[in-house]
């Protein structure tokens, strides 16, 4: 098991080095100098505190919707819908946030905010869950049509209930009372948007690894992912199982929408699907599906996310090769199985070059006199 | 068979290693020009792996192959297929909606104007193949509509219609009744009367005895040694498979029959055709004896087997587990009132093969302490169960109890499901197949761990396709056909003739 995972873990990072040599490729084909580019591209998400506060705080939620992709895959689901799902948390949150502000303390708002984001995103998980338990949806199709819900959700329900009073396309604004920044934190990282949602992610992904590697229901929701059939052989309840993880997917994600719209933002604004629910996707499998594999590649993620303005400042780089880099290395992630056949291939071809050399040798001498004929060594009869 | 036949197929200081293990390890064979080789060994002994370098599916890592007296590098079946070796696999490989003919000529088709398929040429030939060879065949029949028997033939077919003058055969009787049996054994002496030559790979000391010519004898990659059929023994033959000495005949003495463990009333069950599978079965299985169910597959075994374990809903009837009312029990209640499952299938049932065999030991009873408590596991404890299960049931395992299920072999796989079954001191023990697809020596093994469970006062339901196994291991056989309970009769009392008419539907005492 260790074994597995950790080769996993090499195959993540070959899909890193193959992804920035791809970016390297693409900044020497449009004319600049790679090593400047990276060079810009790492200072620009860590040369400062501050910068390093902003990379900490873009990689926040991308860590909840990575670990909320990385469950559902463990369990045997493909969560989509992380994107519906950290809307409908952050319209919960900051619909509570606007409403709770004025009357409740900052702890009890906070643990309102929260509670509440991460039980709208559970609903929207728990749908497609239910769906695909009872009517066999395949969660894939239920889980988009649920971020097209949210996406109208958020849509019509800003303008209707917490509108910004000078612009209709985005909600007020909430109070430092209400938002997951704290002036602790901000002063360590002066000038950075990072918030309390950093401890909240860390957190879920504890939770989460605890969730799957210690207890019974992580034991129960991986038996039904890896194999429903023998799951149901052996009488653990499947589509509870289905239900269940979909909701915990949903939860996480709609966390994800809690930290990013009242820690990392103040408001939401409408017709946006936030890219962090796609890009979890990525995260998932750059970080092999595992918890600490999720927080390790959003935190890359973040890097690459908050380096890019000032590399394309600093250079004639555009920052799209930043994306360009996300992509390619999760295309490589993406191709890890086949990246795994071209090893083997290759380590195959040698040992057999290796092995050519004695039986060449073997060759020369003279062959047995029959190949079969004595070969019962106990007597046949 | 004398020395002057000469080799058609060589195989040379064969190597081939799978991480962490050796499958074949310097394995050197000949086949001669019309003989009936058999391929011996048990499982994990490197067989199929040499049959599959044989037939281009894996690339040895050393050694070589001469067809012919020429060598060869067999880099792909299509390769196999033009040197003239042919495959009958364990699971047929045909296209249930297609006709006999079509199957045959798939990705061979003879075509008109290049694009119209000439169906009408083939099935001549085909049906000409057919009387040649005695195969009784019709070209134009569908897959579906015909026996198992018939749809190995047509197997044999493929390979014949491909010009193969070297055919293998994988387990070919583990699917067939006692009589299909027979008409094969007569089919492979046509075959070698035309000049083909055959491998046959087999645990079934019986038919090799019966058909094969030589035998070369596999262990942990190895080739004990290749003896001439007719000079030897099965004893003889066994103990080199195993290493040891081996007992054929499963020894119990008489059943001693307690109280009802399981009564079932009146059960019918679909089938997943949406047809009743089981039609109004009853029967009664007793502490301390063991029921069998004979039948050739899909006759209802599947679905009884289903509907008593919970995973298939019954449409009408009663399942009584001691006298409580289960029928419409959930699973995991069931096991917990004391039945336990050994399933048929043991990839698609028995494990989660992604976990490793230490979590799959648990599968039934995580949520039991002291392997959990309050939701938490306790992987102390769980380890302990997991190396007790694996050390006194002798499962084989790379990396011990943390190895995954998968990388096991299948003998392995299954010993650790019998002992998982088993160990949960069940008093209605359901065992579908459990040797399917194992060697002599597991064999022995896992029936001597059924009697021991009937002794111990256990109620043992086997539900098996080898008639052998039902008729040695049970105390008392049912006879399932198209759902229709045929009879039970006393095991002691009866053979395997009448149990294989039962089998076809003929009532005992209704023999023409």
């Amino acid at each position: 098991m260790k074994i597995r995972i950790r080769r996993e873990y090499v195959l993540s990072l070959v899909a890193v080095l193959l992804g920035l040599i791809a970016g390297a490729i693409l900044m020497l084909a449009i004319g600049s100098n790679p090593l400047k580019g990276y060079l810009y591209l790492f200072q620009g998400g860590l040369m400062s505190i501050k910068r390093i506060g902003n990379t900490l705080a873009t990689a926040t939620p991308l860590i909840l919707t990575g670990l909320s992709v990385a469950f559902a895959f463990r369990t045997g689901l493909f969560n989509i819908g992380a994107a519906g799902q950290m809307l409908m948390g952050g319209f919960a949150a900051t619909g509570l946030a606007l409403t709770l502000e004025t009357v409740l303390p900052r702890p009890l708002v906070l643990l309102c905010t929260i509670l509440g984001g991460t039980l709208a995103g559970a609903l929207w998980g728990l749908i497609p869950g239910l769906l695909k338990a009872r009517f066999n949806v395949n969660e894939v199709v239920a889980t988009i049509m649920m971020n097209w819900i949210a996406f109208w959700t958020v849509n019509d329900g800003i303008p209707a209930y917490v509108r910004d009073p000078n612009q209709e396309t985005q909600s007020r604004g909430i109070s430092a009372v209400a938002s997951l920044k704290a002036d602790w934190l901000t002063s360590l990282f002066p000038g950075s948007y990072i918030n309390l949602g950093l401890f909240l992610a860390i957190l879920a992904a504890l939770l989460v690894a605890f969730l799957l590697d210690k207890t019974t229901l992580g034991y129960e929701l991986k038996a039904v992912g890896f194999n429903r059939n023998a799951a149901e052989y052996a009488g653990i309840k499947v589509n509870r199982g289905v239900v269940l993880s979909m909701m915990i997917a949903g939860a996480l994600a709609g966390l994800a929408g809690v930290v990013f719209y009242t820690g990392y933002a103040t408001n939401m604004q409408i017709g946006v699907t936030p890219s962090q629910g796609f890009d979890g996707i990525a995260v998932s499998l750059l970080g092999a599906n595992a918890p600490a594999g999720a927080v390790v590649a959003a935190l890359f993620f973040g890097v690459l996310q908050s380096g890019k303005g000032f590399m394309n400042a600093m250079t004639d780089i555009p920052p799209d090769i930043a994306d360009t880099i996300i992509a390619t290395v999760i295309y490589f992630a993406a191709t890890s199985v086949l990246m795994e056949r071209i090893w083997s291939a290759w380590r195959r071809k040698r040992s057999a070059k290796g092995a050519a050399a004695p039986a060449a040798a073997g060759k020369e001498a003279p062959p047995p006199a029959s190949p079969d004929a004595p070969a019962a060594p106990k007597g046949g009869a | 068979m004398e020395a002057f036949a000469e080799p058609i197929v060589e195989m040379r200081n064969i190597r081939k290693e799978f991480p962490g293990i050796v499958a074949n390890d310097d394995v050197t064979f000949t086949l001669r020009k019309g003989e009936v080789h058999a391929l011996l060994g048990e499982n994990g002994a490197g067989k199929s792996t040499l049959m599959s370098i044989l037939f281009g599916l894996y690339q040895p890592e050393r050694g070589t192959i001469l067809v012919r007296g020429k060598e060869v590098r067999i880099t792909d079946p299509n390769v196999a297929n033009a040197l003239g070796i042919g495959m009958v696999h364990q699971h047929f490989k045909l296209v249930h909606n297609f006709t006999v003919t079509e199957n045959i000529i798939l990705g061979r088709e003879t075509r008109r104007l290049g694009v119209v398929v000439d169906t009408a040429a083939a099935s001549r030939r085909i049906r000409s193949l057919s009387e040649r060879y005695g195969l009784n065949v019709d070209p134009d029949a569908r897959i579906e509509d015909i026996s198992v028997g018939m749809q190995q033939r047509v197997e044999i077919l493929k390979m014949l219609y491909r010009d193969a003058e070297v055919l293998i055969f994988d387990e070919p009787t583990s699917v067939l009744t006692p009589q299909e049996i027979h008409e094969l054994m007569k089919i492979m002496r046509g075959l070698i009367a035309e000049g083909k030559s055959i491998l046959l790979i087999s645990h079934k000391l019986k038919e090799i005895k019966e058909i094969a010519d030589r035998c070369t004898v596999l262990r942990r990659g190895r080739v004990v040694g290749t003896v001439d059929v007719a000079a030897t023994t099965e004893a003889r033959m066994a103990e080199m498979m195993v290493g040891r000495e081996v007992s054929f005949t499963v020894a119990k003495g008489p059943a001693s029959p307690g109280d009802v463990v399981l009564r079932i009333e009146g059960l019918d069950v679909m089938s997943t055709r949406k047809v009743l599978g089981l039609k109004g079965f009853s029967i009664e299985v007793r502490a301390g004896e063991i029921v069998g169910i004979a039948g050739i597959d899909g006759n209802g075994q599947a679905e009884l087997v289903e509907a008593v374990t919970g995973m298939r809903r019954a449409e009408a009837g009663r399942i009584l587990l001691k006298d409580r009312d289960i029928t419409h029990d959930p699973v995991r209640q069931r096991i917990r009132e004391g039945m336990a499952h050994i399933p048929e299938d043991r990839h698609k049932h028995g494990l989660v093969l992604d976990y490793t065999i230490e979590d799959n030991m648990i599968l039934e009873r995580y949520d039991q302490e002291p392997f959990s408590k309050n939701g938490l596991l306790h992987r102390p404890e769980i380890r302990r169960y997991a190396q007790g299960i694996v050390d006194s049931f002798d499962v084989r395992a790379g990396e011990g109890v943390d190895s995954l299920a998968r990388s096991l072999s299948g003998g392995n796989q299954q010993k650790a499901i019998v002992g998982r079954e088993i160990e949960l001191d069940p008093d209605l023990l359901v065992a579908v197949q459990p040797t399917r697809g194992l060697d002599v020596g597991a064999i022995e093994y896992i029936h001597k761990r059924l009697v021991e469970q009937r002794d111990s006062g256990k109620a043992v339901l086997l539900v098996s396709l080898e008639l052998d196994e039902v008729l040695s291991v049970s105390d008392r056989i049912a006879v399932l056909n198209h759902g229709d309970l045929i009879g039970i009769v006393d095991a002691a009392a009866t053979n395997e003739n009448e149990i294989g008419l039962m089998m076809t539907g003929v009532r005992k005492g209704e023999v023409a």
